[in-house]
């Protein structure tokens, strides 16, 4: 933050004047106390802060009206040491948790949700996937160069007709002499355009279910793959999304990601799961619920200030109780989805994992951040419905996460269900 | 920053190369003492009893001028002229998160000079980093200009009287001449720009626009953590830092009263006349 004041004029910085904006960003809930996060995670936290204030909040606002992924940020999250936050230190990594990853996210997606977005799909299902289920050689291989950032990272599950029923795919892997053939096209995907490794899911045996699919690692350039038209999305635009496409695409035996017929263990990370509702996503999906927090916390970034500068009736709209009720529940919700995302990740980092948690933390999360936004578009008014101002991003980009890697229809099903079979 | 370290290397390039040489064997030593301060983002609340202001409970970060003597001493050293970066900080053990800071960053040593209290004064810090510029024999010490929470803006010259040695304030530019073991140092003065050249060891006070620190590496802030630092008392230094200058009360800034609005000339010379103002 300070950066940006050096790089501003002496003069501001000299005479103690620093936007109302900037200030807030730094001193707005310090919830790290609320969080019991550790001197290293409040340091780390700190850290990313400043560098997404400093290097995505100012082009947040472009990336989304050009639709466009600022590509020299992956070198830059590299250098920093973002993207291999789980990963082990001898692939660059940093050997730290689940909390810690959140936290990442959560600072980043506040300064721009999209990057973020495609932050985790990078960070999150790529890097840590082969991390958790890569062998000697796929690592040594692949994670040095996304973790540096000189590799784009992606994961392809969903397809146009297989969405949260995810063993209704239809990319097939048929077996040949030492490797396999990929047929079919993989949907929505997350990195599409600019991915160079792809965790890709597919169909190696049509009759085993969920025991027949198969992840395997496609790199850019593979004979047979190709990608389709960018998506003109809703929100998170600048996180590059398309349809992947194989037409007869060789993959060698040593791509594939664990064992033949493993693809929803690893999807899992590990989880033995048999019931076929892989449509909670991965188990690593609460960590984007971290990222709901932060849309969350941006609205709060917008709304505060905007009480304090907006007058009516002679009086600061931040004087007047209805505002005050509004910001008081958006903030309470916000803390309270918080604090749920953090326990979440904390009992992951000591080896608790639970699936209808994982749902849950999401499906509440992703909920109340739409909610969230819609207030905060209220809380603006007429300065909340144009698009000079972040309120109505915020909302297009919240939504995502009613729909994307698991509607809140089918987490509420996943849930409930879960429930209702441990205590029968 | 990029722009600042893509042609930084130049500044610390000598002439000639068996000089060069020379220079690096003789392992040049750049000490940085750095503060800890109230962030300046915070906003500051006088104590109620006026003795100072609140520090309990307030978000402490490096100052920030500090924070670039750091960075200009690492970039020395990945130019090839310093050869080791020694951070110094004075207080209670809470300043040790401000060395690991200036560890992560880049430097290769930390010093932590436990004083039990952060109320310390320029005089007294200054007579700790002339005991350890003693020891620890820098070639260069590059501070802050001030601190940016009491402004005082004197240490750095304070430390070049008790030493004796050459000083440059304000500093926005500093290249090294190995070759003649000097320092070319250009100064933000009230008319300009100023350039000092000085032998060394020599005491340079940093401006605003010197550098722009870098981030530390997330990788580094976790190597930093676990980095052994030197830990001394001012008594083990034989040095006396009590402080000679009492302060009597603190006080805010007196709040802006509204104005009034008037309608011609005539009022306002009126309302002046009548406030005794002319």
């Amino acid at each position: 933050m300070f950066r940006s004041i050096i790089s501003g004029s002496k003069a501001t910085f000299l005479n103690g004047v620093v936007s109302r904006q900037v200030k807030l960003v730094r001193n707005f809930y310090s919830n790290r106390e609320l969080m019991g996060f550790s001197e290293e995670q409040m340091q780390l936290q700190e850290t990313i802060r400043q560098f997404a204030q400093n290097e995505l909040a100012p082009i947040a606002a472009d990336v989304d009206k050009n639709n466009a992924f600022p590509m020299h940020m992956w070198k830059k999250m590299g250098d920093l040491g973002l993207l291999g936050i789980t990963a082990p230190s001898e692939y660059g990594g940093l050997d730290m948790g689940y909390t810690a990853h959140c936290i990442a996210m959560e600072e980043l997606s506040r300064a721009s949700a999209s990057v973020a977005l495609s932050y985790g799909a990078h960070s999150n299902l790529c890097v840590n996937q082969i991390t958790r289920n890569g062998n000697q050689k796929q690592k040594e291989k692949y994670l040095p160069k996304l973790i540096s950032g000189d590799f784009v990272g992606a994961l392809a599950m969903s397809e146009p007709n297989a969405g949260s029923d995810v063993v209704s795919m239809k990319t097939r892997a048929t077996k040949t002499s030492g490797g396999w053939v990929l047929n079919g096209t993989k949907m929505w995907i997350t990195n599409g355009p600019d991915a160079d490794v792809l965790v890709v899911y597919a169909k190696t045996d049509i009759n085993a279910g969920s025991k027949g699919i198969t992840a395997f690692l496609i790199e850019k350039g593979m004979k047979g793959f190709s990608t389709g038209q960018k998506l003109d999305k809703l929100g998170m635009r600048g996180s590059n999304t398309c349809e992947l496409i194989f037409e007869d695409c060789f993959v060698p035996d040593e791509n594939v990601l664990q064992d033949v017929g493993k693809g929803v263990k690893v999807l899992m990370s590990g989880l033995d799961y048999e019931r076929l509702v892989l449509s909670a996503g991965p188990l690593g999906i609460f960590i984007n619920s971290s990222h709901v927090i932060s849309i969350m916390q941006a609205c709060m970034d917008n709304v505060v200030p905007y009480l304090h500068q907006r007058e009516q009736f002679g009086k600061k709209i931040g004087e007047f109780q209805l505002m005050q009720g509004k910001v008081a529940d958006m903030y309470t919700i916000m803390n309270a989805s918080r604090s749920y995302v953090y326990s979440v990740a904390k009992s992951a980092d000591n080896g608790y994992t639970s699936r209808k948690d994982c749902a849950a933390v999401i499906l509440y999360t992703a909920e109340n951040a739409t909610q969230c936004a819609l207030q905060a578009i209220q809380t603006l008014g007429g300065n909340g419905y144009i698009n000079e101002f972040p309120t109505g991003r915020l909302l297009r980009d919240a939504k995502l996460y009613e729909i994307g890697a698991g509607t809140s229809e089918i987490r509420r099903m996943l849930i409930g269900r879960e429930i209702f079979a441990e205590t029968d | 920053m990029d722009d600042d370290t893509s042609d930084f290397g130049s500044f610390y390039e000598a002439d000639n190369e068996d000089e060069t040489n020379t220079i690096i064997n003789m392992s040049y030593k750049v000490l940085v003492p750095v503060k800890r301060v109230i962030d300046y983002a915070v906003k500051i609340r006088v104590r109620p009893d006026k003795t100072g202001v609140e520090t309990a409970n307030v978000k402490m970060s490096v100052n920030p001028f500090d924070e670039i003597a750091v960075e200009e001493a690492i970039r020395m050293k990945e130019a090839g002229f310093a050869s080791e970066v020694v951070a110094v900080s004075l207080g209670p053990k809470t300043v040790q998160e401000t060395i690991r800071n200036s560890i992560a960053m880049g430097a290769d040593k930390g010093i932590h000079i436990e004083t039990g209290t952060a109320d310390l004064q320029p005089l007294g810090v200054a007579k700790v980093l002339k005991k350890l510029a003693e020891t620890e024999k820098p070639n260069l010490i590059i501070l802050g200009k001030q601190a940016i929470d009491d402004d005082a803006n004197q240490t750095a010259q304070m430390l070049a009287g008790l030493l004796n040695w050459p000083q440059a304030t304000f500093a926005s530019k500093i290249e090294v001449d190995k070759a003649n073991n000097s320092v070319k140092v250009t100064r933000e003065i009230d008319g300009g720009l100023e350039t000092l050249s000085m032998k060394m060891p020599a005491i340079i006070s940093c401006d605003l626009r010197l550098n722009e620190p870098r981030y530390a590496k997330l990788q580094n802030i976790m190597k930093s953590k676990k980095a052994e630092l030197k830990v001394q008392t001012p008594q083990d230094l034989g040095v006396d830092i009590s402080n000679k200058i009492k302060t009597i009360s603190v006080e805010e800034p007196a709040k802006r009263s509204g104005g009034i609005k008037v309608d011609s000339v005539d009022q306002i010379v009126q309302n002046l006349k009548k406030h005794a103002l002319i």
